[in-house]
Parts: C-alpha cells; structure tokens; sequence
C-alpha cells in the first residue's frame, strides 16, 4: 500500500501537533485569568496615590514640581512594553507600528526619540533601527514585579530630570477583552491634568518631612506604578492573544487531520480495489 | 463600640491590597519616628521606613504587615498607607538604574546578523505554513 503509511504518519504528527497547541491554548486562558485579576489589584494603589497627589498640588499651588510642569519638546522618550516570547498572533506588531507612528510624528516636529524597551521582542526589533535605546528589560515572565521595573523606570526619569528628555510616553498593547487588544498610548510625564476631587474644605495635612519630597516619593512611585500596570496589562494581552492564536491552530489541525483522514482512507480503498482485481484477474487467468 | 473609635485602613500596593477594613489603632515606622495612629487623628501625609505596620482590628488579634517603605497618609477617619513591595533606597534604586542602562548596551553591541531563537521559530512556523500550502494546492489538483 504504497503512500498510506506516509499519510498514517503525518496524521500522527499533527495529531500531536494539536495536542501541543490545545494545551498552550488551555494554559493561555489560565494564565491570562490571573494576569486579569493582577490588573485589578493595581488599580486601588494608583487610585489612591491620585488622590493624595491631587490634594498635594492643590495644596501646595506655589511647588512646582517639574514632573507637573510642561516643557518645550525637544526631545521624547517612550517605553514600548511588548512580549518576551512569540506565539500571540499579531500582538506584538500593532505594538511596533504604533510606536513608529508615534516615532515618526516626533521626528517630524523636529524632536529626537528615544527608546526605553521593556521585552525581548522590542528589544530585537527595535534594536536594528538605530534608534538610541537608554534601558531595556527582558525576561520580566508573566507575573511581573515591581522590584524588577524600579531601576528601568528610573533611567527614564532621571533623562527627564537632566533634561536630555522632555516628554516621556508609555506604550503597550491594551486589554480590551479576549478578542481584542490594541496598543494604547498614555503620557507618563509630564503628569497631565490630575482629577482633583472636589474638597468639602480646604485643609492640608501635617507634613513630615516636607510636602516637596514626599511629593517627589510619591509621583516617582505613580509613574512606576503605571508602568507596572502597563506590564500586567500586556501580560494579560499576551495571554488573550496566545489563547485565541492557539485555538485558530488547534481548529486548523483538526480540519487538517480530517482532510488527511479522508485521502488515508481513498488510498486505502485504492490499494484493495487493486489487490482485488489482481486476484480476481489472476483468477481469472488460471 | 462607637464609631468615633474607629479608623478604616486601607494598606494598599502595587501589586495588590494587603489589609482593608476597621481599626481601633494603627502602628507604624515613620521617617521621623514610629507613630501610633488613633481616631481623629490630624491629617498628616508622611514617609515611611521599611518596617512593620500594626493593625488592631476592633475584635480579634493585631494583625502584622511588613511595608518595604511608602508613604502613610492619615485622615480622621481613615489611614491609607502606600506601601511599596520592594526595598527602596537610593543605591540599590541606582544599581538597578545602571543594570537596565547596561542591558540595552550589551543589546545593541550584540550581533544582529546572528539568528536568535525567535527568528528560528518565525522560519519554523513559515515553513509550516508552506507545507500546508502544498497540501492543499495537492488536494485541489488531485
């Protein structure tokens, strides 16, 4: 029987082919679950350091802190959080055209750009353009920490302070639900237009040390924060991504095997017809 | 017990709420000095040391948090602390500043020619995706 048995072989490869994809698919949906559920632990930490920030400025109208304060753009940084590893279909890509666009547009009112990228899939892709790359981050897995974003966020920062930047952008690729992801752009610094609540009556606080450093402290650990929410929040794209990714090749692996399937069995019935009327002719012979 | 006596507490980082709910008191290493909050306490926004925080709910034991530093904010009828889940100082924060600063160094002195495993596994998935091309071009001849 000649080809069935190549056939019967390529139905098993991709049969575990599946396999494969199924459980990265399964272990996707687990993943990005929890990445979902970091997402929403992050979100009463910044709330409340709004607040107190708010209150802070309102307070303090005469400290202008230059992390509030904005300057002329000549130069722009951006931080592109993208994935460590592949698989997640077109994720990664919307996040690297976005980013230069957003080059582009800079570059074309005249402002520098650089780069601070956190994933190794940026890491390669951008580090072919040339473009200057002040840090970078990779292998952050899929529970990011903050301890391990401090010192990159701080690069950014400090180029902020020195003046060598004077706009710093966050980008990422944003969770919208399970099917879609699109990356988002949010302005780090400076810090726009904070929503003060409305205070009942003016009262300040009693500061200690003094209001200018824990102020520093404090917008310091917002940026951070935002960054790590950014993280969680393409940990969990990635997640969504893969699973759909896997489950478009789990469905095309299973169409594949029945397609095999059927030219196993044609070949099959092909090779005993012919078995048959060589014997029936042999027969026929004698 | 009155509700006079009673502050709520929020101890909150970034990666998640570590304690929200009532207290009679609450303990914790400032800057300045430990401080020990009760009701009605004057608004006071300040830092804190890496340390350990009390909380003493209105029934049950005291309840221990370590906070690797932040910041406390205190309002008569509510204590929020901004912890921070990793030690902070000015060194370690520098280190790890000239740690990210060197990796993207180290990136771009690297060869680009040389092919990583990701460039391996996008020429893996086009060939696959070839062969399943060649199937069904096979399929529609045969």
């Amino acid at each position: 029987m000649p080809g069935t048995k190549e056939i019967r072989s390529k139905i098993a490869s991709v049969r575990s082919t599946q396999k494969i994809t199924k459980a990265m698919q399964m272990v996707a949906t687990s993943k990005m679950r929890r990445a979902q559920e970091r997402m929403r632990l992050a979100r009463p930490y910044a709330q409340k350091m709004l607040n107190v920030i708010g209150h802070l400025t309102e307070a303090n109208p005469d400290y202008r802190h230059p992390f509030l304060t904005t300057r002329e753009a000549r130069a722009v940084g951006i931080i592109v959080v993208s994935t460590d590893r592949g698989l997640a279909g077109a994720l990664n890509a919307n996040v690297f055209r976005q980013t230069l666009h957003l080059m582009r547009e800079w570059e074309g009112k005249g402002a520098s750009v650089s780069l601070c990228l956190i994933g190794t899939k940026g890491l390669n892709f951008f580090r072919r353009l040339g473009t200057p790359i002040l840090a970078s981050l990779t292998g952050l897995g899929d529970k990011p920490r903050v301890k391990d974003l401090i010192g990159t966020v701080k690069v950014m920062l400090d180029a902020y302070r020195e003046h060598k930047i004077d706009r710093l952008f966050l980008l990422n690729a944003q969770f919208v639900n399970t099917m879609t992801q699109r990356p988002a752009v949010q302005q780090l610094l400076p810090i726009e237009a904070i929503d003060t609540e409305a205070l009942p009556e003016h009262w300040d606080y009693i500061y200690e040390p003094d209001a200018a450093d824990i102020l520093d402290g404090l917008l310091m650990r917002y940026i951070e924060s935002q960054v790590y929410r950014a993280a969680v929040e393409n940990v969990a794209s990635e997640m969504a991504a893969r699973m759909v990714a896997m489950k478009a090749a789990s469905d095309n692996a299973g169409k594949l095997i029945t397609e095999l399937q059927l030219v196993y069995n044609k070949a099959r019935q092909a090779a005993i017809t012919k078995e048959l009327s060589e014997i029936v002719g042999g027969a026929a012979a004698v | 017990m009155a509700d006079a006596a009673i502050i709520h507490v929020d101890i909150v980082s970034a990666e998640g709420e570590l304690y929200s709910g009532p207290a009679r008191a609450v303990f914790a290493a400032a800057k300045l000095g430990d401080l020990g909050i009760y009701p009605r306490h004057a608004p006071l926004l300040t830092e804190l040391k890496p340390g350990e925080v009390r909380v003493q709910p209105p029934e049950g034991d005291e309840q221990h948090f370590f906070v690797g530093g932040g910041v406390l904010e205190v309002q008569p009828t509510k204590v929020t602390i901004l912890a921070d889940t990793a030690l902070r100082a000015k060194d370690i924060d520098e280190a790890a500043a000239l740690a990210a600063k060197q990796r993207a160094e180290e990136a771009l002195r690297e060869k680009v020619g040389h092919i990583t495993q990701a460039e391996a596994l996008a020429e893996l998935a086009r060939a696959a995706a070839q062969l399943k091309l060649i199937e069904r071009l096979r399929k529609l001849r045969g």
